[in-house]
């Protein structure tokens, strides 16, 4: 079997008193999509925000195509990487956000470019041909001299994904895309989302989409307190759950 | 939508159709009476302070005299150089107060506290007055003076009133970059920035439009602070304005050309704020889709 290109294993993260992710181990082979599921509260969200550093963990490990997260192993004992490094890993990894985070004072295409040539130091005429293409590739190409405040929750949602890509990662994270949006403009987001997943990212997607999650998602992660309660292919997860409950869940969320 | 038809069948009977009567314009009795009152009690003033024991000519004379020519210049300079090290300070300030470290989050409050926290022209007295403390000031090694010959009127109107100043700005500042959602640091971290690039390149042009209108309020205050300068001997405005009274007892007219001059500044600041703000309110406008 190949290395997967992300490896958790048993992660801990608490806040406080309060254990978010208590002992989770997951794989996401290169390629794979895989959709996270569960209540509010299951620890979902913090196992993404987790693997792209923005919070740190407390025990256990990560590593993305082979390398470990946030921490360096010397003579037998952990050490935090410095910020500069973090930033640099997060290079690696793409988030979109629940709610978006387009920059309000960039217009789409310059929220795109700001990480290419920023961070990256690419040539900005390079990353504006880029960045219009990764535009057309969502249908936002005729928005992008536009402020985020001017578009449609949907658009910003599209335009967020463009501008995370832009910075060619080999993994897409995706925090409840389309929680925030109304519900007409789901489908527009998630359409974007399967063109994705079909070009052969690898995609890691907390929702509660699961129309979306049976049609493109190789495995489900169901998760309950910080653990994970099942895994499996969507036929398997959603149509014939093992655990009970798994089986409560869903009948929650499908009733 | 579709409209609704025009006749449903079921609308009770006795609510007459308005739609084609006229409203009549309302008499606005208190405001014209008001109004008037208030209008009287301005033309009081005005007349008595034409025929009170103002000499007009002597405040039109001294208007434009070279001294307070060079002395509104001085004012807007000093002004001008100890807001930019206010705002300066201050947002070195603001972003250690927003440090996770405690050290300099701690210093950071400690200057606030302390700045804030005593008069303005007692900073103005002591930084005057520094050679009491440090007779010999300079870098070690490098180079040194002698504090009398360094801390001139100029130097000790800037330090005092900049440092100062940098004490309300930071507090500005913060307020502004508290302003910002969480959600932009983490999306410019997750595009790989680190902490300053995002605070210089996402958090503070956003928190500029939050900050500006209360730092041209903090501007205009210090436009009137460089009056307390006088004390430590530096020639602005109003500093110049008592030179002259003190020779020829024109006191009245002279606090008034002084005066003609701050409100004049003071004046030809709105616009230019206004156009900072409308440089800063990029993306918050909403045309129509």
């Amino acid at each position: 079997m190949n290395r997967p290109l992300l490896a958790i294993r048993n992660v801990r993260k608490t806040f406080g008193s309060y254990v978010a992710l208590d002992g989770v181990s997951l794989d996401v082979m290169a390629g794979e999509v895989v959709c996270l599921i569960g209540a509010s509260g299951s620890g979902k969200t913090t196992l993404l925000r987790c693997v792209n550093q923005l919070a740190r963990i407390d025990g256990g490990g990560i590593w993305l195509d082979g390398a470990l997260l946030g921490m360096r192993e010397r003579a037998g004992t952990l050490h935090r990487l410095s910020e500069a490094e973090i930033a640099r890993q997060r290079l690696k990894t793409g988030m979109v956000f629940q709610r978006f985070n387009l920059f309000p004072h960039k217009t789409v295409l310059e929220n795109i470019i700001e990480g290419p040539v920023q961070v990256q130091k690419r040539a900005p005429a390079e990353a504006r041909e880029q960045a219009m293409a990764l535009l057309a590739r969502v249908g936002m190409a005729e928005k992008a001299a536009s402020y985020p405040a001017q578009l449609s929750g949907g658009q910003q949602q599209r335009a967020a994904i463009a501008r995370a890509l832009a910075m060619a990662p080999m993994l897409m994270l995706f925090d409840e895309p389309t929680s925030a949006l109304d519900p007409e403009l789901v489908g527009e987001v998630l359409a974007v989302m399967r063109e994705l997943a079909a070009s052969g990212m690898t995609m890691l997607v907390v929702t509660h989409e699961l129309g979306f999650a049976r049609e493109v998602a190789d495995h489900i992660v169901y998760m309950d307190r910080g653990t994970v309660v099942e895994a499996g292919p969507p036929s398997q997860l959603l149509l014939a759950p093992r655990e009970a409950r798994t089986r409560a869940f869903l009948s929650a969320v499908i009733a | 939508m579709s409209r609704q038809a025009a006749h449903p069948p079921s609308l009770a009977e006795g609510f007459p159709d308005l739609s084609a009567m006229p409203i009549a314009r309302q008499a606005h009795w208190g405001r014209i009476l008001s109004a008037g009152a208030i209008l009287a009690v301005l033309a009081g003033l005005i007349h008595a302070f034409a025929t009170g024991q103002i000499a007009w000519k002597i405040v039109a004379q001294f208007l434009t005299v070279p001294v307070i020519l060079h002395g509104i210049a001085d004012t807007v300079i000093m002004a001008v150089l100890a807001m930019a090290l206010g705002i300066l300070l201050g947002t070195i300030v603001a972003i250690m107060r927003l440090s996770p470290n405690p050290v300099l989050s701690s210093v950071a409050a400690f200057y606030t506290w302390l700045f804030r926290g005593t008069p303005l022209i007692l900073q103005l007295l002591l930084w005057f007055n520094l050679a009491l403390v440090f007779p010999v000031i300079g870098i070690p090694g490098l180079w040194t003076g002698r504090a009398v010959d360094i801390m001139t009127p100029f130097l000790s109107a800037l330090l005092g009133l900049g440092i100062n100043q940098g004490a309300y700005t930071s507090e500005v500042i913060r307020a502004g970059l508290l302003s910002v959602d969480a959600g932009q640091y983490e999306a410019a971290q997750a595009i790989g920035m680190g902490r300053m690039r995002a605070l210089r390149r996402i958090i503070l042009p956003q928190a500029m439009r939050v900050v500006i209108p209360p730092l041209g309020n903090e501007f205009i205050g210090m436009i009137k602070s460089t009056s307390l300068a006088s004390v430590i001997q530096y020639p602005e405005v109003l500093h110049s304005a008592e030179n002259i009274y003190y020779a020829n007892s024109r006191v009245i007219e002279l606090l008034l050309v002084a005066g003609f001059w701050y409100l004049l500044v003071v004046t030809l600041l709105t616009p230019l704020q206004m156009m900072l703000e409308r440089a800063y309110a990029r993306g918050t406008v909403r045309p129509a889709r």
